[in-house]
């Protein structure tokens, strides 16, 4: 009897992450409702958010700003941050020595513990001022967003590439290394073809975290519902402006952030899926 | 010789990745720990955010993130045990395991406009109890990934071993499986719960924060990180040292947790 029981609260639990996620889809979608009818696919297009002088319920909003400056201030992240995990995680495989590899894993792991608002925190009072004298602007802005939003994801880009990597037979290698190739011979055409799929595997993931970053974010891009002509102007993203103004936001608003909120989780799960399906194989992590 | 210091450089730049890397690592804590420090005082641990200290606020973080845990990490274990023990690896096992860890990685601010809309819109006021179901969503996926992978790891025989005894099916579970993969599931829900009790997206507006001391879930409900993330915008010297300390506080807390989990399964391996 206890067994039966046991069975059905476990199948019971199994399914339960599907209705969450079916659940998070659907009332995403009935929220925005107003918003799409309203605006369409055009939201993604216009970059006019005004609320009606009169009536608060109604006015014209449109995705465009949040959607680029989430876009552009990923972009950064990835540009800087693809290079630096390969890089730890060639070294961690290749270079280091025996005794080094564990505690600069731990360290790398740390990293990605701290909690992201105090990467916030951090990069607004020590880092936004360096980027500053460095690079001018106001300190807030795309480029800080990105610097820290890049330090934020290395790690986890890190450990998953060094986990591919670490699959590769040392057979492989020996015999590279046997015919005189060098280890950057090797890594180049041995080590990366072998794991190609869980290092691009990888970068999507890592992709699909700098999307949906919040609260680093949010202290460092300066929150203004701006296009950004240079590199370090501020702006804003999607995850920043729901974090700010979603829940003082109503009726036409509200739908529109919905609306944000639902292209945000459309994208991500797409991401994830390419990079899980494709590249990281059905059991990865 | 070209190809051997084009080997050189490649080398130099990997290894100073892992400098730099490590570099920020220890720029931020020491940042946190000279500015944490120097703003920490005993009072801050024994006043409420109103009298300019934290101590509501880790009650509150903590009793959200603790009931939270013990409603995921049941379920996020069964789920684990399903999907390990009785689902034959079914075409809909493959599917499920698929789909939470997609939920793994889905932006935690969109769950906390899922739970908005689903308990705090319709009651009209933010409330701890939100707060925990966003929490608790956050942690489920993060459960059963551990429990799966952990229970894959029990050997066969021990299953057998069980069987032969006689023993029926979740008997052997919950008597011999899971105690053989006790150890790593355990470290799982101390990395699971590290990562929970520093979250703040999914709480910005569940359960908002509070500046008095309460224990009563239907209303707002404290909370040290969305503190630390209003103190940190406030213009006046205080509120920034207090966000500071709170800082601190929350990233020893983190850091000890998650490493008395690693600690754990390195000592027992």
């Amino acid at each position: 009897m206890g067994g039966k029981l046991f069975k059905n609260f476990s199948f019971f639990s199994a399914t339960l992450s599907f209705f969450i996620l079916i659940g998070i889809f659907s009332i995403l979608f009935t929220y925005a409702q107003d918003s799409i009818r309203e605006f369409g696919f055009d939201f993604l297009g216009s970059e006019i958010w005004e609320a009606d002088e009169d009536d608060e319920e109604i006015g014209i909003f449109g995705g465009y700003i949040p959607v680029i400056g989430t876009m552009l201030s990923t972009l950064i992240a990835m540009v800087i941050a693809t290079p630096l995990a390969m890089g730890i995680a060639i070294f961690l495989t290749e270079i280091a020595h025996k005794t080094l590899v564990k505690p600069v894993s731990i360290a790398i792991e740390l990293l990605a513990a701290i909690p992201s608002i105090i990467y916030g925190m951090w990069g607004l009072f020590y880092f936004a001022p360096i980027v500053q004298s460095t690079f001018g602007g106001q300190g807030v802005g795309l480029l800080t967003a990105g610097i820290v939003l890049a330090i934020m994801i290395i790690p986890f880009m890190a450990a998953i590439t060094r986990d591919a990597m670490n699959t590769v037979p040392d057979v492989l290698k020996e015999s590279a290394y046997a015919m005189g190739a060098t280890k950057f011979e090797v890594i180049k055409d041995v080590v990366m073809p072998y794991s190609k799929g869980g290092i691009i595997g990888s970068i999507i993931l890592a992709l699909g975290r700098a999307l949906g970053e919040t609260m680093a974010v949010a202290f460092l891009i300066g929150s203004v519902m701006a296009i950004p002509s240079s590199i370090t102007d501020p702006t804003t993203s999607i995850p920043v402006l729901l974090a700010n103004n979603f829940a003082e936001a109503q009726g036409l608003e509200m739908s529109s952030m919905y609306y944000l909120a639902l292209i945000l989780f459309v994208v991500s799960f797409a991401i994830i899926s390419v990079a899980k399906f494709y590249f990281l194989g059905k059991k990865a992590h | 010789m070209n190809r051997l210091l084009l080997n050189k450089i490649i080398l130099v730049l990997s290894t100073l990745s892992a400098v730099i890397g490590i570099g920020f690592l220890f720029w931020i804590l020491a940042t946190l720990t000279y500015k944490g420090v120097s703003s920490l005082h005993l009072s801050t641990f024994t006043n409420d955010l109103v009298e300019g200290g934290i101590r509501n606020l880790l009650v509150g973080q903590f009793t959200m993130a603790l009931i939270a845990s013990a409603i995921a990490i049941p379920i996020g274990m069964f789920a684990g045990i399903w999907l390990r023990e009785y689902s034959n690896n079914s075409k809909l096992a493959s599917v499920i395991r698929n789909l939470s860890d997609i939920m793994m990685s889905a932006p935690s601010i969109v769950i906390g406009v899922f739970v908005f809309a689903l308990f705090v819109d319709p009651f009209g006021s933010y409330n701890g109890f939100a707060g925990i179901i966003a929490l608790t969503i956050m942690m489920i996926p993060i459960i059963i990934s551990t429990t799966d992978n952990m229970l894959s790891l029990v050997p066969k025989e021990l299953r057998e071993a069980g069987i032969a005894l006689g023993g029926s099916k979740h008997k052997i579970i919950m008597q011999i499986v899971i105690k053989a993969a006790k150890v790593g599931i355990t470290t799982g829900v101390l990395l699971s719960f590290a990562r929970i009790i520093g979250e703040t997206a999914p709480l910005l507006f569940t359960s908002a924060n509070n500046q008095f001391f309460t224990m009563d879930l239907t209303g707002q409900f404290p909370s040290l990180t969305v503190s630390i993330y209003n103190l940190a915008t406030y213009p006046d010297e205080a509120s920034r040292e207090l966000a500071w300390a709170a800082s601190f506080v929350l990233t020893a807390i983190v850091l000890i947790i998650n490493l008395t989990g690693r600690y754990m399964t390195r000592s027992k391996k």
